[in-house]
């Protein structure tokens, strides 16, 4: 197909509301997605702000110990449920899983549309939570606290993340009924992009956790509306039970959220290196790995909750252990841009900021996996600091990069490069001002989730503070020139960076179903370094292979 | 695009295998759920075993053997509407289709008499109702009823479902072609067995424990 | 309010250097392999930028070897951290057997302790320097957390169990005492200070405190307020087991098992007595949950300690 005699794109299918809001195509469910969860991210980036700004004095003076309490608690299930669980996997992932494996749709494109009508469901019960009061157990709904103590509206707030869940669950079948059976002819497992590894690996985390947290959520419920006392010491249950579950559930969760952020880095890094991913077995199967290792260390969470020191110990080796897939994929990505050709768009710098952040994110997860360092750290804002480094600055930022990445494919439109290489700076500078002082507190014996601190905190909590605005700039800046580039960006050609993959074969926009043929797929993944792409670099369209 | 349900698939036999799939993949994810709350009784029988022991006593065992044989039944009805959908024989398909939903339905009944009869006996610790136990230990026997309203319930949803999608099943029916009818015998078939299995496992656990 | 800005927390407990040992390895480590990691991705990102001269020929194209060798480092460096902070750690279950031993109740929002001798103090804590220390920790209503940063210590007081911390304080001073586990509204204010002495301080300290009933003879009258003494005294009608000297020994159940008269075996049988029954004894007891709080539990915990033979914390003062 040539520019001349291009389709239809999906994006000319109709714009009234039904068309939008009753489509099973994939590429608009994705739309719908990407609306909803940024109305999440800054709902959710909005209380963070309240809340550093809060901490800039010792003294509780901006907001009540009350308020202070539900601002994180909801920024907490905000974030992870309504955020970062759902982020890469249902927008990114939902656009481009089809189009990665020449495939016209989802298997069940049905079922997609169902899990956003089922997330918007769920999300309304945290909205109502919000509104009607707020929450006050913090994201983890540790009992008895949540089920006895609490005053908030615990059970709507739990029942919503319970029923995005099922969305979770939905979401991640569908992935992997897609990749099973709808790859392309030739498209053989170990020529599959990492992007789909890690959405794989991702989905049978989402649908193998997700039913310990509703069980656990269900628990939690009968227990503060019907009075059953699984959790309840005084009728016989056990508090720490709940931690057991929950954290089976969450730290898995923690793979659902970064690994699709890996697979994202995965496509970034060869495209803007022309060259192809270092060790591409290794990145794939240490996905799977880290999937399958993730299951086995919940019982990190819990050094210093009085569970059997050897049960600790055991934990602690195997989370050593789940930290060497993520150091073998490290390494990989920084050999890849070894002599490669190098150009730093928007999303390669995200990338590289990326790979910075999660080093030194990962690392200090090191330190809370060592046993008698953690009993110090547990609990501090060395925690809070290490996993916002990988939460935001790796997974949040792994999501800037594909977003940049893949917007002229899912617009047609070029936004301006100068404003995203600034707003990647900005972020960058601000993430790290940010966070950075917090690894200090934690060591330094700041616990957690306290609305007020000792004076002599504040000089760490004030830079904290300071970086919280620079980084809510730098979030803030791509809702103004990705949101011109839809109206006054330049037309995208169809593969704007040269990229090999086959969603780049087909017209940017793609077509309502996608490819016009089905394509056939001789290559490995990120072929760079083959001589027929050396061609096709100039010649952006190009034909989908008979 | 002939004999799919959907232009996603070039073919219906592929369409076949990814329904099959999807079903097995959505039977693993709940068979974690059922794994965490049987994990949960595990560990609480642990700590508890005698006076789970004696609450169990309690229960009413002709009952649950009753439901247990019922559900055992439904699970075969379900298997010859599977053979018969295979071999097109579409109209005792669909009366092995009601069998298994109204055997379904007389365990619901059953499971609700039973229900009746321990709220009756002041066994139900639900929504402030009183807790009259007389043998020992009637805090933990408290917490074993808690779990098996809990387990019970859920499992008694997950049959609901299983009815409901048998409806749907039937409702659809007469405008299915014949290979999607085969398609959702096979699939909602393949949850019915689970849902089955699943009680298999209840009835020994909260019925048969030490008993 | 002070300028100094704080780099790194005081080491004020024998556990402190140890730990920091552990800690600032970690840092080293973590700042050469980030620093040099960057470097790398700087470096190659300067060095082959699209249109520098730099030399692209000889692409490696066999990257086995590479994948092997990193992998193997990684998992040795990761078991050598591994090893380090479970022995450090392992420790923490072994108190010195001479500890002196204090008890500390968290509920929501204040921590109340309790030393030997009956003194009862409300988010302070007093504790001589060089003595070891087991704090063993209850809760009244939700999870707390027990954390001096200092010590380098942190112990959740979890409903419904005993839990145990201890420690040797090195350096006379104030420290901070936090609650780490969230705990509602006031959890920020959940707290105080720790406060080392130097021993003949702590003696002088305790002195001033007035004279109250150790904590054993509190449990002693409850022991009897309670209709304990009844049925467990020497001579009582109903038969149950003496308590003289239990703890710590091993008690046959009448399931044909064995368990370890600790702690958990005693509160378990305060709260529930019909868990685990010792061999001969008819369940008659009635369970006193509900009936005492966790204030009171600890007092006959100490009550019942101090009658056991061996010099255990709670028969000294």
């Amino acid at each position: 197909m040539t520019s001349a005699m291009m389709p239809s794109t999906y994006l000319a299918e109709g714009s009234s509301p039904g068309a939008w809001l009753l489509t099973t195509d994939h590429k608009r469910v994705a739309w719908l997605y990407l609306v909803s969860l940024t109305a999440f991210f800054f709902l959710g980036g909005a209380m963070a702000v309240l809340m550093r700004v809060e901490l800039a004095t010792p003294a509780g003076d901006l907001v009540a110990d009350d308020i202070y309490n539900r601002l994180f608690s909801l920024h907490g299930i905000i974030m992870v449920w309504f955020f970062l669980v759902p982020s890469i996997p249902a927008t990114l992932g939902n656009f481009l899983l089809p189009l990665m494996i020449g495939a016209r749709d989802l298997a069940f494109p049905r079922l997609n549309l169902a899990s956003w009508y089922v997330f918007i469901f769920g999300s309304l019960f945290a909205l109502f939570s919000v509104v009607a009061g707020g929450v006050d157990t913090g994201w983890t709904f540790y009992t008895p606290l949540s089920t006895l103590y609490a005053n908030g509206f615990v059970s709507t707030a739990a029942l919503g993340v319970f029923i995005v869940g099922f969305s979770t669950i939905m979401t991640g079948i569908n992935f992997i009924v897609t990749v099973h059976t709808l790859r392309a002819p030739g498209l053989t497992w170990f020529r599959l992009p990492i992007f789909v590894w890690t959405l794989y690996a991702t989905s049978l985390v989402m649908v193998l956790a997700t039913p310990v947290l509703a069980a656990s959520l269900i628990l939690i419920v009968l227990e503060r509306v019907f009075g059953i006392g699984i959790f309840n010491p005084d009728l016989g249950g056990d508090p720490l039970l709940f931690q057991h579950l929950f954290w089976f559930y969450s730290h898995p969760a923690v793979y659902i959220m970064i690994l699709p952020g890996m697979g994202v880095v995965s496509e970034v890094l060869p495209c803007f290196s022309r060259r192809p991913l270092f060790g591409y077995k290794a990145v794939a199967l240490s996905s799977m790995a880290i999937a399958v290792f993730g299951f086995l260390v919940w019982g990190h969470h819990m050094f210093v909750s009085g569970q059997s020191a050897y049960g600790s110990v055991i934990f602690s080796f195997l989370s050593f252990c789940v930290a060497i897939p993520s150091a073998i994929k490290v390494f990989n990505w920084s050999l890849t841009l070894r002599k490669g050709e190098i150009s730093f768009e928007t999303s390669m710098l995200y990338a590289l900021f990326f790979l910075g952040l999660f080093t030194f994110g990962g690392l200090a997860g090191l330190f809370l996996a060592a046993l008698a360092v953690d009993v110090h750290l547990h609990d501090t804002y060395f925690v809070i600091a290490h996993f916002h480094y990988i939460m935001v600055g790796g997974m949040v930022t792994a999501y800037m990069a594909g977003l940049h990445f893949w917007w002229p494919k899912l617009t047609g439109r070029m936004y301006s490069e100068t404003a995203g290489r600034i707003a990647a700076t900005v972020t960058f500078v601000g993430f790290n001002l940010t966070f950075f002082p917090q690894y200090m507190l934690g060591f330094d014996g700041m616990p957690r989730r306290y609305h007020t601190y000792p004076p002599e905190f504040q000089f760490w909590h004030v830079l904290s503070s300071a970086g919280a605005v620079v980084l809510a700039i730098g979030y803030l800046m791509p809702l103004f020139y990705l949101g011109s580039s839809l109206f006054r960006g330049a037309r995208a050609p169809d593969n704007p960076w040269n990229a090999t993959g086959l969603e780049w074969q087909t017209s940017s926009p793609p077509p309502p179903h996608n490819f016009e043929t089905i394509p056939v797929v001789t290559r490995p993944a990120y072929a760079y370094d083959m001589k027929g792409l050396e061609h096709e670099r100039f010649s952006p369209h190009r034909p989908a292979p008979p | 695009m002939s004999g799919t349900e959907s232009i996603v698939f070039d073919s219906p036999r592929r369409e076949w295998r990814a329904d099959t799939f999807a079903m097995w993949v959505f039977v693993g994810s709940e068979a974690m759920l059922f794994g965490a709350i049987f994990l949960v009784f595990l560990f609480a029988h642990i700590d508890f075993g005698p006076a789970f022991a004696s609450a169990s006593k309690h229960l009413s065992l002709p009952l649950g053997t009753f439901n247990t044989a019922v559900l055992i039944t439904s699970s075969f009805t379900m298997a010859l509407a599977h053979m018969f959908a295979l071999h097109k024989r579409w109209r005792p398909a669909v009366w092995s289709l009601l069998a298994t939903s109204s055997l379904g339905v007389c365990f619901l009944v059953v499971k609700g008499i039973e229900y009746g009869k321990e709220i009756d006996e002041g066994l139900a610790p639900l929504l402030g109702l009183p807790f009259r136990y007389a043998g020992p230990d009637p805090v933990h026997a408290e917490f074993f009823f808690s779990l098996y309203f809990t387990m019970t319930c859920l499992h008694a949803l997950h049959l609901v479902g299983g009815i409901l999608a048998i409806a749907g099943l039937l409702a659809f029916w007469p405008k299915a072609r014949p290979g999607n009818r085969q398609r959702r015998v096979v699939a909602v078939g393949l949850y019915w067995h689970f849902v089955d299995i699943v009680w298999v496992f209840m009835f020994p656990v909260l019925y048969l424990i030490n008993r | 309010m002070s300028f100094g800005v704080p780099f790194f927390p005081q080491e004020a407990s024998s556990e402190a250097g140890h730990v920091d040992a552990l800690f600032y390895t970690l840092l080293a480590f973590a700042v050469v392999l980030g620093l040099s990691l960057t470097g790398l991705v700087v470096g190659y990102a300067v060095k082959y930028r699209v249109g520098s001269p730099a030399d692209r020929t000889g692409r490696r194209s066999r990257t086995m070897a590479l994948e092997i060798a990193w992998t193997t480092a990684s998992l040795i460096i990761a078991f050598i951290f591994f090893g380090w902070g479970a022995v450090l750690f392992v420790r923490r279950e072994h108190p010195p057997a001479d500890a002196l031993e204090i008890t500390g109740l968290g509920k929501q929002w204040m921590w109340e302790f309790r030393h030997p001798g009956g003194q009862r103090e409300i988010n302070e804590l007093h504790v001589p320097v060089g003595k070891a220390v087991v704090v063993s920790l209850a809760a009244q209503d939700v999870i707390h957390s027990f954390y001096v940063p200092a010590f380098r210590i942190k112990q959740d007081a979890v409903p419904g169990r005993t839990t145990h911390i201890w420690f040797i304080a090195t350096e006379p001073g104030r420290y901070h005492l936090f609650c780490a586990q969230y705990c509602g509204t006031q959890h920020s204010e959940m707290g105080g200070w720790v406060t080392v002495m130097a021993p003949e301080q702590y003696t002088s300290w305790l002195n001033g405190q007035g004279e109250g009933d150790t904590l054993a003879a509190s449990g002693e009258k409850l022991f009897r307020a309670l209709g304990c003494s009844g049925c467990h005294g020497a001579g009582s009608k109903v038969r149950a087991p003496v308590l003289e000297g239990i703890f710590g020994r091993p008690v046959a159940l009448a399931n044909q098992q064995t368990v370890i008269a600790d702690e958990r075996y005693l509160r378990d049988s305060i709260l529930n007595p019909n868990k685990e029954i010792a061999a001969g004894y008819e369940p008659v007891m009635p369970s006193f949950d509900g009936l005492i709080d966790e204030g009171e539990l600890q007092m006959l915990l100490a009550y019942l300690k101090s009658l056991s033979p061996r010099p255990s914390a709670g028969t000294k003062t």
